[in-house]
């Protein structure tokens, strides 16, 4: 009995102290969920810098923790939905912390502007960087690891995230001020009127409802590899698919069973062989896109034999894309998936 | 009586309230920065690796094979690893897992830090919804968390 009564208030005391552990750590939260972007002193990397004063000059908390619940979608900033609303807090309050000054509140109200003169003036002064129709410079996912053009990538306008979290009077203040330190200048200082900013800022608004949904987020329901069968006996369609490898431009690496390096060569399942193939042109735009494609790499199909049947796989691009949240990258997704059939289709003619 | 069986019992509610309550990570990708340069950062990364009784079979030179053809990039292998019983046992009954086999985690220089970035085992958990496989990726994913979770905090030489 008395032992049932000190394991309860073991118990109780190892729940407590779970308890308190769990308060939300605004640093730790940081470095766990931002830091691997936007740097562990928010001084940018992939994302903008979130430290720099002249952008905590011109956002609202209410910004902040919006801009983290809906993420830019397709623009490599993920949703973090399941964060609670206080370790959200607790990341804007952190955030807060590298700035001096009071963090500004903004309006809700919507900014009276000519959408139709503020396309005009985009069109002037905004494209180069923004893109025509606001969906931001190329390259998002880029890290320093590769020369990219622009120290911080022109964040898309025309998406669904930015367009929630941003109140009309916010793109306005950024309009006014710019934000000192990077490419966005003030354009009331460049010479536009505030009539011309508040057209700016109507035409800015008018995107939203237009995005496109980018294809991000869950790969339920997704066929996660592509299966051809094959006529042929394993070792025919392995020499047919080196064949047909190297006729779509791809330079074939190696072939070894799935369980190489795991066990001997003799004792490796001889019915699992992965070609390994590689296009370095295209793996070389891949990766200006987005460094982090190294998840597809190398390029490869296995050859399987089971149950008597012979089978070409491989993973579906199009499916594995999704988990970068990154539209330009869904594109040469496409373009893999296409390629990766067309293989597999030509082995097994 | 009553009373103290109501007390263990709503420690344990509770108890298991805290276990079911996962670590808070958006959707997508595992990505961790490294405050280590790339060449102790690989070392990091590979003793989390091994540490959680996976066998490396394979790294995949990135870098090296764009520079044959005159292309620009720092520091960037792919490490491959598994464990061969379960991925043995696995792939006979399950060849569709075979084009995610074995398992792997990338990592690339950024600058005086490295990036480590890897494909959730809990994705595939979403694409292959068969419940017999839900232990195998909820391990792997408790591995992942672990081997990243080192990689982030390992600072130093
Ligand atoms: C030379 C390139 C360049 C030009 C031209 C430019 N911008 Fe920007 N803009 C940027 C960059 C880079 C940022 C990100 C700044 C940062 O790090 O906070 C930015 C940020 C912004 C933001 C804040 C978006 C966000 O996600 O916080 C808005 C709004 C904006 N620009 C609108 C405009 C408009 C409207 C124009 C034309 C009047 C314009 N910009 C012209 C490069 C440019
Ligand atoms: C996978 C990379 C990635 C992660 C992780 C990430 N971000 Fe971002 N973040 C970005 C990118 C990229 C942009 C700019 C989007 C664009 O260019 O359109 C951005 C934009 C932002 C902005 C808007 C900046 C502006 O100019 O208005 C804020 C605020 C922000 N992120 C905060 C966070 C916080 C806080 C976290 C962690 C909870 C986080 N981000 C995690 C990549 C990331």
């Amino acid at each position: 009995m008395r032992s049932v009564v000190a394991f309860a208030l073991l118990l109780l005391v190892a729940v407590q102290q779970a308890v308190w552990a769990d308060l939300p750590d605004g640093a730790r939260l940081f470095a766990q969920n931002c830091a691997v972007c936007h740097g562990e002193t928010g001084s940018g990397g992939i994302g903008v810098p979130l430290s720099l004063p002249s952008f905590q000059a011109t956002v609202s908390n209410q910004y902040l923790a919006a801009t983290i619940r809906h993420g830019r979608p397709g623009r490599v900033m993920p949703a973090f939905t399941q964060l609670s609303d206080a370790e959200v807090a607790a990341i804007v309050d952190y955030i807060r912390s590298w700035y001096k000054g009071a963090p500004p509140v903004f309006s809700g109200a919507p900014v009276k502007g000519d959408p139709v003169h503020g396309k005009e003036l985009f069109a002037a002064h905004c494209a180069m960087c923004h893109g025509a129709d606001g969906q931001g410079g190329t390259g998002t996912g880029v890290t320093f690891s590769r020369p990219r053009g622009l120290p911080i990538m022109p964040p898309a306008l025309n998406n669904a995230g930015f367009l929630a979290a941003a109140p009309d009077a916010m793109i306005r203040s950024v309009l006014i001020h710019g934000r000192a330190g990077t490419p966005m200048i003030s354009f009331l200082k460049a010479g536009l009127s505030e009539t011309d900013i508040d057209d700016l800022v109507s035409y800015v608004r008018s995107f939203q409802g237009e995005e496109k949904a980018p294809a991000a987020g869950s790969v339920a329901g997704l066929k996660p590899v592509l299966v051809v069968q094959s006529p042929y006996d394993l070792k025919t369609t392995l020499a047919n698919l080196t064949q047909a490898i190297n006729s779509d431009n791809f330079f074939v690496g190696r072939d070894q069973p799935v369980e190489y390096g795991l066990t001997t060569t003799a004792k490796a399942n001889p019915h699992q062989i992965i070609v390994y193939f590689c296009d370095v042109p295209f793996l070389n735009k891949a990766l200006a896109i987005d460094p982090r494609v190294g998840l597809f790499l190398p390029c490869r199909i296995t050859v399987v034999e089971h149950q008597g049947k012979v089978m070409l796989m491989s993973v579906n691009p199009e499916v594995v894309s999704r988990l970068f949240n990154n539209s330009e990258l869904n594109a040469l997704c496409k373009e893999m998936h296409d390629r990766y059939l067309a293989i597999m289709q030509e082995a097994t003619l | 009586m009553k009373p103290l069986y109501w007390l263990i019992r709503a420690a344990a509610l509770l108890c298991l309230a805290l276990s079911l309550a996962a670590p808070a990570r958006a959707e997508g990708l595992l990505m961790a920065r490294s405050q280590q340069m790339f060449p102790e950062a690989m070392t990091t990364l590979q003793n989390a690796i091994t540490a959680r009784g996976y066998t490396i079979t394979r790294l995949q030179e990135v870098n090296e094979n764009l520079a044959k053809m005159h292309f620009k990039s720092d520091m960037y292998r792919v490490v491959f690893f598994g464990r061969y019983d379960q991925i043995d046992a696995l792939t006979r009954r399950y060849p569709e897992l075979i084009p995610y086999l074995p398992l792997s985690i990338t990592i690339f220089a950024e600058g005086n830090q490295s990036i480590v970035v890897a494909m959730p085992p809990r994705a595939l958990e979403e694409m292959f919804p068969d419940p017999a496989l839900r232990p195998v990726f909820e391990g792997w994913q408790r591995d992942y968390q672990a081997i990243f979770d080192r990689v982030r905090e390992t600072t130093g030489f």
